[in-house]
């Protein structure tokens, strides 16, 4: 079994002068050289401005010496803005975008000693669940490299997977950070709507998206979201709730947690390898001491429809800035001859440059969403998408607050392990599916994790997903951590990245 | 409701969100926005009566901020991404839209 190194590994190394941020720096660049042609993992590596600003830390140490995350290598999902470094959110419509501003989660990064390396491909302005849908081609699964990593940050779970970056930066919108954390074998948390500021993450839906940490272990993905979260002046929906130092949450202690298992909702549909590896999971915490009740999330199945038509409404509206003016592509457009209005150029120019500037899954949202929001049927499918919304958010509020209340509520993160590269993309429903399990967490604005918890026969990994209280992700780190403690998997590398 | 969708009717949405289709485009959106909403319909069927919208799930908003002036991005920086711009003028420029 081989060891991968892990985020507090790298910061006490370097902050005991053992090994110099640029070593490290160096080493992450070079591994990153070596298997990235295989995995497809970054649309853009920065290996000068990562060196230059690891030896700047090693010149000023005793400056950074408390730093949190001093020399860590850290990757960004390509839809988080870097100040002067291209952002693209693996769009044509942003090939050559270089953000005038970095994102606040960047710049809380940088002050916590980081060591940005690059930025990690995704599906094209994070809408997917397999990193296929990306202007730059997919992203390949470290574990076997004919299968999708998951998505959206598939690129992020692919980097932290393969030991190229202890951490990567994603975001969620409806499971794109937890599914791919899943797929991949690697932790991935999705903060409470509102514990991360989303100030520089390029909008996908406003409601749903949160930006969270990929990492190889709780403890690490504790310490991430320590640095990343807290109010943002910047971001009118981050929450003024004090952060905690999430990784004094990781006791081992379980023994008062109640953990609840909507039986009724996975009965549609698991795969039995799946099904086997969350129940033996599950024993591992109780043999702890957490006690298993069942729950009911009696509207939950729901989510994915009303999933698809919240977003893509949201999306639909997003992504109306995108009009080749102010910033990104625009397509060439012929002089202004034999027009048959005078705005005629204008609009043939909008229309031209979204048709270029966009990707096939991009343009299909825009239009079921640009659809349930226009006269006629905004009711019938808008209004009642927020409706049974409302019954899903009533569902998780009593299991979280009953007299039998929950602390957790446990399901697979993803109904399969890893498919094919290439069997769902002609079948957007068959894709949509694969988010069965995460989107409600997304809906309700809960924070949930995925943890590593085991591999099929043919060596896929397996995710657990804890969706916990608002803004307890303290409870979510303090099970996965004690899970991590009884378990070898989040141990383990795949062949390819075995050093 | 949800049944399918002319083409006609794709490319009335397409208008609406300014997105130009070819014909290969219009018929396959067709037929899986059709798809999509079918698959939607078990939503429509879930009694919502007096049951509120939520649009958000924000339980608290951050205080209000005094509002005064801050530094922005000056008006290079904001031009510096147009694909076409008079930078001396400091606009944006677009197809014609007056005769």
């Amino acid at each position: 079994m081989t060891i991968a190194t892990t985020i507090r590994e790298i910061r006490d190394a370097v902050r005991a002068r053992h090994r110099s941020a640029a070593d490290v720096c160096r080493e992450a660049l070079d591994r990153i050289a070596a298997l990235n042609p295989q995995l497809n993992a970054f649309n853009t590596v920065i290996a000068d401005r990562a060196i230059a600003r690891a030896e700047a830390l090693d010149r000023d140490r005793d400056r950074w010496r408390d730093a949190p995350l001093l020399g860590v290598p850290v990757a960004l999902k390509d839809n988080l803005c870097t100040r002067g470094v291209r952002t693209t959110a693996s769009s044509r419509m942003l090939d050559t975008f270089v953000p005038p501003y970095s994102a606040t989660v960047v710049e809380k990064l940088d002050a916590a000693g980081a060591v940005i390396v690059g930025k990690t491909n995704l599906d094209e302005f994070a809408m997917g669940s397999s990193t296929e849908n990306s202007a730059f081609g997919p992203t390949r699964n470290p574990w076997a490299l004919d299968r999708i990593p998951g998505g959206t940050s598939g690129g992020s779970a692919a980097a932290v997977a393969a030991d190229l970056t202890p951490l990567a930066l994603g975001s969620d919108t409806g499971g794109s950070i937890r599914q791919p954390g899943a797929l991949c074998g690697v932790v991935g948390l999705k903060p409470t709507y509102g514990r991360v500021s989303r100030y520089g993450l390029i909008a996908h839906a406003s409601s749903l998206d949160q930006i969270g940490p990929l990492a190889r272990t709780a403890h690490d993905a504790a310490l991430a979201l320590s640095i990343i979260a807290g109010p943002d002046p910047a971001d009118a929906t981050s929450a003024p709730e004090p952060v905690p130092d999430y990784t004094a949450a990781l006791t081992g202690d379980v023994r008062n947690a109640r953990i609840g298992i909507p039986r009724r909702l996975l009965e549609q549909g698991v795969d039995p390898e799946v099904s086997r590896a969350i129940d033996a999971a599950l024993d591992v915490l109780r043999s702890r001491g957490a006690t298993l009740v069942d729950v009911e999330l009696p509207h939950a199945k729901y989510a994915i429809p009303v999933y698809y038509l919240v977003a893509t409404a949201e999306a639909s509206s997003n992504l109306a800035r995108y009009d080749g003016v102010r910033y990104g592509y625009r397509a060439p457009t012929p002089k202004d001859q034999g027009l048959t209005t005078k705005d005629q150029g204008l609009r043939t120019m909008y229309g031209k440059t979204r048709a270029q500037g966009f990707g096939p899954e991009v343009k299909r949202r825009i239009m079921l969403g640009t659809y349930v929001l226009s006269a006629g049927y905004y009711d019938a499918y808008y209004l009642k998408a927020q409706q049974v919304r409302t019954l899903i958010l009533r569902d998780y509020d009593e299991a979280f607050s009953d007299v039998d209340a929950v602390d957790a509520i446990a399901m697979p993160t993803s109904p399969t392990p890893a498919f094919p590269i290439g069997e769902r993309v002609s079948d957007p429903l068959q894709m949509y599916l694969a988010d069965v399990f995460t989107v409600s967490a997304n809906l309700v604005g809960l924070p949930a994790i995925s943890v590593p918890c085991g591999f099929t026969a043919g060596r896929l990994p397996i995710g657990l997903q804890l969706t916990g209280r608002r803004f307890d992700e303290a409870t979510l780190l303090r099970l996965a951590d004690a899970y991590e403690r009884d378990t070898e998997w989040s141990k383990q590398l795949p062949p390819i990245a075995s050093r | 409701m949800a049944a399918g969708f002319t083409r006609e009717q794709v490319a009335a949405i397409a208008a609406l969100a300014h997105l130009e289709l070819d014909a290969a485009e219009l018929d396959l959106f067709a037929r899986q926005l059709g798809d999509i909403l079918t698959a939607a319909e078990e939503v429509q069927r879930v009694d919502t009566t007096g049951v509120p919208p939520t649009a958000s799930v924000l339980t608290r908003h951050a205080s209000d901020r005094p509002d005064e002036v801050r530094p922005c991005l000056d008006r290079d920086e904001a031009l510096a991404n147009a694909p076409d711009a008079a930078l001396d003028a400091g606009l944006f420029k677009v197809p014609r839209v007056i005769g």
